[in-house]
């Protein structure tokens, strides 16, 4: 025998392992158990085939790799003996999950174990099928669980019932099946049966509403008369908590009820007094208690309307906000957020003390409670709401902060009564939190401040008197800068005083001290030092008399090592010496913002609203592209790959700001601009009057790669670097790829197929009634295995689609990369395009093959468009 | 699309006594759920609630002497009733094993599966009963030694025979 396949027991190994004194002392014992385990598994080792695989749990739990032994499990499971079987059938379901194809081999042994005469057998098959099982799984052995839902001992019957939710979970259509046997459960009075019973019944309502009206019909009653005789039971100490018999079934019965009244005012009726006992009768002085008042109180308020059980619901929660212990509070918070939509008054009667809530010293209730004062706001209790949560935010955690401004600041876009208010109450939590404000918020307030004409003057001021206060808050320190640079002489001459102001004595100096400070301040990122210098230039423009000391700060920034801002100082250095004709003109006010192409930017790129918790994520098949902000990060992923990406209508709007057009359909016209000199340069930057779009240059891309880059200097090099063959290629005609991804994000770019070798007709790849999806084709030169494909997106309804999502699949050999869509809003009658590149390492053997997904939302309803593509030209 | 996505049990210092994974998670994703909440959750003081809110999902935890027990649900689940649940568990634990430690969950980690077996299947509550889960897991064990009884008798009668 093999001197280590017997190898040491089962106890030894783990307090081997415990006696590790470090990581790499682990990880050599547990190389040595692997090894043997490996070296019995090649022997085919029966003796101690158990043990081995008990060792390999534990190897599991401590994460390393144990793949090598799911094999064992299927030989455990396999073999006849109890224990061998107890134990292939833990590792089945700790190693393997229901994705990993050697579970289509266990099909077999589950069915003979299904039908096994030793129920304790019957009982692991059933707990291994409903922790694992697939769909095709599920499809294979229905009709076993289903029998076993009438099998003799209770102990199999409710392992059943568990295990038939897990399959028509799996397999919807099989639910019809088990209608009938799961209301049957619904008699017994075993526990275990029941509860397990009521559950599937709830699973059933779930995904058939032909079980729903089954259960509705024939089983309220029961359900009512269940839960009567269970509140009025005497003690019963087998099923005991804290003095309450079986809260489990408590709950899964008051569960079930909600899903049956749920619109349904008869069966709803039916259900009034027991609710209503149940409400007043339970302790709340013990957990389980609390537990059964909690799914109580969510089942009144989830079935038909009767005002007086809705009350006495609402008085619950209020009883909960004011408990003492935390979890209570908690859930009382959360169900209060439920009841938002039954009954808004009676929770904004709690507001008080949900807004105490907010302060609480623990993270999970402040959190909840914002979200739930977020709900309350409205156009009348906004501004002493507003002013309550900004003045905590003065106190707040600085973990807390973030998420408080968020919140802040989108009640205030929301319900801002008027500018003047929102401009005040912006202007208080940039001071207070201007670190934790998202770009957009600041962008958004500076293009309202350009458009309230009557406020200009009084905003400079308020924004000058904060900044005097707290110049450590960047977004402030911005903002405050860019209306010093527009605005400076209405800040001088006291232009525009509101009644309310108080006058305030700034001379020239003062103003560009201001400027002086913030671009000195070493703090101070690429954005705002260069904000600040055209700032300075504007003002030097508007305070003749300042002209010199302007000068002077300007041309401090020529040595700086931030490439960005030694050109704009050295540039901005060349027009007041040399161009003082045109300064003028140059320096002009900037136009009036247009809002709605901002505030509709905004919208088509922030891919969610402020709403906090949606549970996707995690929870994506593999292969399949996540959803994806917006095109100009595309742009972007040219300078820095693993950098993370700002928001798209940040960029956006600095363009707009700046007045820099990076429009890609102009790059290619950048060979019939003139020579490069400093004042067409300038020209672009600041946008004179009402010129036409400027043409892409490479100052525009600076902007865009300082922008991301602003963190760390050399990386903006780098991003300069990969940027700058950018403008190049567009002249030349055989394009790379990078530039046609560029391009593609946006559409149109007639140039693309003449300049790309052959050419591949444009095709319809999927087209239903409502939506048509249509493919453009282009190889990059040299790279025949990768085509890049454009899809659009036509819209040929009358709705908008909304959160629109493209998903695509492909065969192994095929390789994709999906980039984000232009948008994911997908208006009616028009059309988003999204880029994919497609590498066939079998190119010119097999053709490309896809297969798509297509979901959206048409009024908050859920639309899944599913299909395949197979009309690829062959060659690709 | 379970009730309870998964459970963990994690040790003060970190390290994980038990995962039990009943929507699909992939292996990467796993290790990454484990580190990311047993930094959450071990930090947490002691006065707070039992609830976190990840990633879009409830975590409810509750610790037990040096060991936190958490349970993974959907954001509109019953968090006092997982709670109740946790509870529920470690009552069983604590009779199953007599007064159970963490060393008892370490050496006897099987048996902490097979126990949590009989509470929860594919997330979902199976049985109220602490007496009747300890029954049926003793049930079992007896099962496996008879098998054990029967190998070493044989095996001692082919030793015999051998001889």
């Amino acid at each position: 025998m093999n001197p280590f396949s017997s190898g040491t027991r089962l106890r030894d190994m783990i307090r081997a392992i415990r006696a590790c004194k470090t990581a790499a002392e682990e990880r050599a014992v547990v190389r040595k158990e692997c090894a043997a385990i490996r070296a019995a598994i090649s022997e085919n080792d029966q003796d101690y085939r158990h043990r081995n695989l008990a060792k390999l749990m534990f190897i599991h739990m401590l994460g390393y790799p144990t793949h090598f032994g799911q094999m064992e499990c299927l030989k455990l499971i396999a073999s006849s003996g109890f224990p061998e079987k107890r134990i292939g059938y833990l590792g089945l379901m700790l190693l393997l999950d229901e994705r990993q194809e050697v579970l289509m081999l266990v099909t077999n042994s589950l069915k003979q174990d299904l039908n096994h005469s030793n129920q304790y057998i019957i009982g692991l098959a059933l707990c291994a099928l409903g922790n694992i099982c697939s769909a095709e799984m599920a499809r294979d052995l229905a009709p076993e669980v289903e029998r076993l839902l009438q099998f003799r001992d209770p102990n199999i019957r409710k392992k059943a019932a568990l295990c038939s939710i897990r399959i028509i979970k799996k397999v919807p259509d099989l639910a019809e099946n088990f209608i009938n046997p799961a209301a049957s459960l619904l008699r017994e009075k075993h526990h275990g049966v029941l509860i397990t019973g009521v559950q599937l019944c709830t699973d059933l309502c779930k995904v058939s509403s032909e079980a729903l009206e089954y259960f509705r019909e024939k089983c309220t009653d029961g359900l009512v008369k269940t839960l009567r005789d269970m509140a009025n039971s005497p003690y019963a100490p087998e099923y005991d908590v804290a003095g309450i018999t079986d809260p489990f079934l408590h709950i899964r019965l008051l569960k079930l009820m909600r899903i049956l009244g749920q619109g349904d005012a008869d069966a709803s009726d039916c259900m009034n007094d027991i609710l209503a006992q149940v409400a007043t009768k339970i302790e709340s002085n013990k957990n389980a208690g609390n537990a059964i008042l909690y799914e109580c109180v969510g089942t009144i308020m989830g079935i038909e309307d009767n005002g007086g059980l809705r009350v006495l619901a609402v008085n619950i929660l209020g009883r909960f906000l004011s408990n003492r212990d935390n979890n209570i509070r908690y859930v009382a918070l959360n169900m209060l957020m439920k009841a938002m939509t039954v009954d808004s008054q009676a929770v904004q009667r709690h507001r008080a003390t949900i807004l105490e809530c907010v302060k609480d010293s623990d993270a999970s209730i402040r959190k909840k409670a914002l979200d739930l004062v977020y709900l309350l706001v409205n156009e009348s209790n906004v501004k002493p709401l507003t002013k309550d949560l900004i003045e905590y935010l003065e106190t707040s955690d600085q973990d807390f902060k973030g998420v408080l401004t968020d919140k802040i600041c989108s009640l205030v876009e929301k319900f801002s009564p008027e500018k003047i208010w929102y401009i005040d109450q912006m202007l208080k939590v940039l001071s207070e939190a201007g670190n934790f404000v998202k770009d957009e918020v600041w962008h958004a307030l500076i293009v309202v401040i350009s458009n309230a004409s009557d406020l200009h003057g009084y905003s400079v001021r308020a924004l000058y008197r904060a900044f005097q206060t707290s110049t450590e808050q960047e977004s402030l320190v911005r903002v405050a800068v860019w209306c010093i640079g527009e605005y400076g002489d209405m800040l001088i001459n006291n232009i525009g005083m509101l009644d309310i102001e108080e006058p305030i004595t700034v001379t020239y100096s003062d103003a560009v001290d201001a400027v002086e400070v913030a671009i000195k301040r070493h703090t101070s990122d690429i954005t705002t030092k260069a904000m600040a210098l055209i700032a300075l230039l504007k003002l030097s423009s508007r305070f003749p008399s300042c002209s010199e000391r302007i000068k002077d700060i300007i041309l401090q920034n020529k040595q700086s090592f931030v490439l960005e801002l030694q050109q704009r100082s050295i540039e901005f250095n060349c027009i007041l010496q040399k161009h003082q004709n045109i300064r003028a003109a140059l320096v002009e006010r900037m136009p009036v913002l247009d809002e709605a192409t901002f505030s509709g930017r905004r919208a088509g790129s922030l891919p969610t609203s402020v709403s906090t918790s949606t549970g996707t994520g995690h929870s994506l098949p593999n292969g399949i592209a996540k959803p994806a902000a917006a095109p100009v990060t595309d742009l972007l992923d040219l300078s820095s790959d693993d950098a993370p990406a700002p928001s798209s209508s940040g960029v956006d709007f600095l363009q707009d700001l700046l007045g820099v057009d990076l429009s890609p359909a102009s790059a290619p016209q950048s060979t019939s601009r003139p020579p490069k000199g400093s004042a067409d340069v300038l020209l672009d930057l600041l946008s004179i009057g009402a010129s036409p779009p400027a043409q892409s240059n490479s100052s525009a891309s600076d902007m865009l790669s300082s922008i991301q880059d602003n963190t760390a200097p050399l990386a903006n090099l780098n991003g300069l670097l990969s940027l700058s063959p950018l403008s190049a290629n567009a002249t030349s005609p055989a394009s790379p790829a990078p530039v046609m991804d560029l391009l593609d994000g946006f559409g149109s770019s007639p140039q693309k197929k003449a300049e790309n070798g052959p050419a591949y007709p444009s095709l319809v790849a999927y087209e239903s009634s409502s939506l048509r999806m249509s493919f453009n084709f282009s190889k990059q030169p040299g790279n025949p295995q990768t085509t890049l494909i454009q899809a659009t997106f036509t819209n040929l309804s009358p709705n908008v689609y909304n959160d629109f999502l493209f998903q695509a699949a492909v065969p192994k050999f095929l390789q994709l990369h999906l980039d984000s869509a232009s948008s994911n809003i997908l208006p009616a009658n028009g059309s988003i395009s999204q880029s994919m590149k497609v590498t066939n390492s079998q190119h010119g053997k097999k053709s490309l093959v896809m297969r798509i997904r297509i979901a959206y939302k048409i009024n908050d309803k859920d639309v899944l468009e599913e299909g395949q593509v197979n009309n690829f030209p062959r060659d690709l | 699309m379970s009730v309870i996505h998964f459970v963990l049990l994690i040790s003060r210092q970190g390290k994980v006594r038990l995962t039990k994974w009943y929507s699909t998670y992939s292996k990467k994703e796993r290790t990454k759920v484990i580190r990311e909440l047993s930094g959450v959750i071990l930090t947490r003081g002691p006065k707070l609630c039992n609830f976190v809110e990840w990633r879009g999902l409830k975590v409810v935890y509750k610790r037990y002497a040096s060991l936190y027990f958490c349970m993974c649900i959907d954001p509109d689940g019953n968090e006092l009733e997982i709670l109740e649940i946790i509870h529920h568990y470690v009552e069983v634990l604590d009779r199953y094993f007599g007064s159970v430690c963490e060393l008892d969950l370490i050496y006897n980690f099987h048996k902490a599966y097979y126990i949590l077996d009989e509470i929860l299947i594919s997330g979902e509550f199976q049985e109220p009963s602490k007496r009747s889960i300890v029954r049926s897991v003793a049930a079992q064990d007896s099962l496996v030694e008879t098998a054990k009884e029967q190998t070493g008798s044989i095996s001692n009668i082919l030793a015999q025979a051998a001889k």
